[in-house]
């Protein structure tokens, strides 16, 4: 895909988390806001995985560790296909299986996940699995920065480098907030990458929205053979929407009929810019 | 009579079907030996994985692998498996129906000295509320064998409990291990005795000893405690006096509390439970701590004869 075309998914999947969680009436905005970038990435550029081959042994596996961005990871996979788009219209209803967390009733979801600390631990299973059964597919996990502080992470860690889990990818969307305050200031996280290195990992920093730099990162991997990954992206809550940047009370937050109507201003303005790029 | 740790009916189930069943994987968290899963880990060292002392992650792991087509039976004592990992068992495993086998070795009781911390008494309430769990409770060796066997070959998560101490053969249960099904051992009409795991001895002897008084008893074993017998019981209730449970377990959301709820609701009568009595355990030998807190078959004659004078 071309970088203007890819930039444009962002943007289009931006409005489309937007309008969803508008219809729903509910929905982590800021987090699903700060991880869209990295899902982009992720499924138009490097992972092998699509609706035609999501039962194929040797496709790459993604597993949400921060189910509660469930919104982001619905509607790309609606935009690959996996289900009409027009489902995400009973989002959080009666008998709908578009829930407020990721559950595998939902064509494309590996796993089901929104209890925090979990994802990373079966991304390392499955990891495992691959290694023994001799697969090249690569597991792609993400994780919030805030649910670091579930002990389970560090004892997955732990075990994937025991294990020289190299084709195990997590990647933090650090955006620095949780849902209560700044995470530096509720259960401190940092310094992460030492942490991680330390705990046996190879660890890559990158700016969590600059697509190309993702897609770099990712397509990288193993950084050292033997070790898995750590991928550290730096993003911005709320990302693309002026008045919910780095703003906690976005953390889930729906807007108003006045406020939608500002964010779709703002994302439309910035397609055009694109546009003119 | 013979004597024989249950785990290592657990292990020996393992053994055998390890060949038959190369997807068969053993997942430890740092107690093979008392697992007795080290006997797997020497047959099978590619098949093995010791996570070290973490039960949350070894669980969500053994999800992991059971994505991919791996039947983990992941093994630690039942004290971790459910109550340290229990958010592991319910949110990894048991929502999404995960093909994982939890193998909980010192459940109960008869964990005897190592005191309350590890002795698994709300085990089975845990995962009874659990959809989507089985929950098997084998009364002696061969049965802990046969209904690991029988694990591995059923699709789904499945809850196997152990004890920690050697516990008598009872040939009156072997064979016919059945997932869901009960063992009819006495086809009495005065009185219904249900037990589960290795109360099966206890409730042999206090059946015993009141034919012996001319009592004509209904003993049932009920190794499947979820989905449990529903026919079986609701037969006992309706043709029987009334039912006493006994279980190496609390009296609160285990096996007489499965029994006491199906009959509340289609055939009342009356229900005593033996169990732990909301307490903890304490130290001692397996032995004295049944005798202590009730586990012995003059307790059940006790609730029997009470129901009978009813």
């Amino acid at each position: 895909m071309n970088s203007l075309a890819i930039q444009k998914k962002s943007v289009e999947y931006r409005k489309k988390i937007l309008t969803y969680i508008k219809k729903a009436n509910a929905g982590h905005t800021g987090g699903s806001l700060s991880c869209i970038d990295i899902l982009n990435v992720l499924y138009n550029e490097v992972m092998n995985v699509s609706p035609d081959n999501f039962h194929h042994p040797d496709r790459d596996r993604y597993i949400q560790s921060k189910g509660h961005s469930v919104e982001a990871l619905f509607v790309v996979l609606a935009d690959q296909g996996f289900f009409p788009e027009s489902d995400l219209e009973t989002l959080c209803q009666y008998q709908s299986h578009y829930v407020g967390h990721p559950t595998r009733k939902v064509n494309g979801v590996e796993q089901n996940t929104g209890a925090l600390g979990h994802g990373l631990s079966i991304s390392a299973g499955v990891a495992l699995a691959g290694k023994m059964d001799k697969k090249d597919y690569k597991v792609f996990t993400l994780l919030g920065d805030g649910e670091l502080a579930e002990g389970s992470n560090w004892e997955a860690a732990m075990i994937a480098a025991q294990y020289k889990l190299d084709n195990l990818i997590a990647i933090v969307d650090r955006n620095t907030l949780q849902i209560t305050d700044r995470t530096r200031h509720v259960c401190n996280t940092e310094p992460l990458a030492e942490k991680f290195k330390a705990f046996g990992w190879a660890v890559k920093e990158v700016d969590g929205h600059h697509l190309e730099e993702l897609k770099e990162t990712f397509l990288s991997t193993p950084y050292e053979k033997g070790k898995p990954n750590l991928v550290i992206a730096n993003t911005t809550k709320g990302k693309g929407i002026s008045f919910m940047e780095d703003v906690l009370k976005w953390h889930h937050g729906v807007p108003s009929d006045e406020e939608f109507e500002k964010c779709m201003e703002e994302l439309e303005k910035l397609t055009k810019t694109l546009e003119i790029v | 009579m013979e004597f024989k740790h249950t785990r290592q009916g657990y292990v020996d189930g393992l053994l055998e079907l390890a060949e038959e069943y190369p997807e068969l994987l053993v997942l430890d968290a740092d107690v093979a030996k008392a697992t007795k899963t080290v006997d797997f880990e020497a047959a099978y060292p590619k098949r093995f994985f010791n996570c070290g002392v973490q039960e949350q992650n070894m669980l969500s792991v053994a999800a992991g692998l059971a994505l991919e087509g791996y039947i983990p039976f992941a093994s630690t004592f039942g004290v971790f498996a459910t109550c340290r990992a229990g958010d592991q068992l319910r949110n990894s495993i048991a929502y999404p129906k995960l093909n994982v086998k939890v193998g909980a070795t010192h459940c109960g009781i008869t964990t005897g000295g190592d005191g309350a911390s590890h002795q698994a008494n709300e085990d089975i309430a845990i995962v009874r509320s659990l959809p989507n769990m089985t929950i098997l409770v084998p009364g002696d060796y061969e049965e802990a064998k046969q209904a690991t066997i029988a694990a591995a070959k059923f699709v789904g998560p499945v809850y196997l409990r152990f004890g920690r101490d050697k516990y008598p053969l009872i040939p009156e249960i072997h064979g016919g291990f059945t997932i869901g099904k009960a063992k009819v051992l006495k086809q009495g009409n005065d009185i219904s005795i249900i037990t589960t795991g290795i109360m099966v001895d206890e409730g042999l002897k206090a059946a015993n000893s009141l034919e012996s008084e001319g009592v004509s008893v209904r003993l049932i074993h009920m190794p499947t405690v979820k989905p449990i017998d529903k026919e079986v019981v609701l037969n006992a209730a309706k043709e029987t006096k009334g039912i006493v449970t006994a279980e190496e377990h609390s009296i609160i959301g285990g096996l007489g509390e499965a029994v006491a709820g199906i009959v509340a609701e289609e055939a009342p009568c009356m229900v005593h439970r033996i169990g732990m009595q909301d307490v903890f355990g304490e130290s001692g030998q397996a032995g004295e701590l049944m005798d202590k807190f009730g586990f012995r078959a003059k307790n059940i004659i006790e609730k029997a004869r009470k129901i009978m004078r009813n």
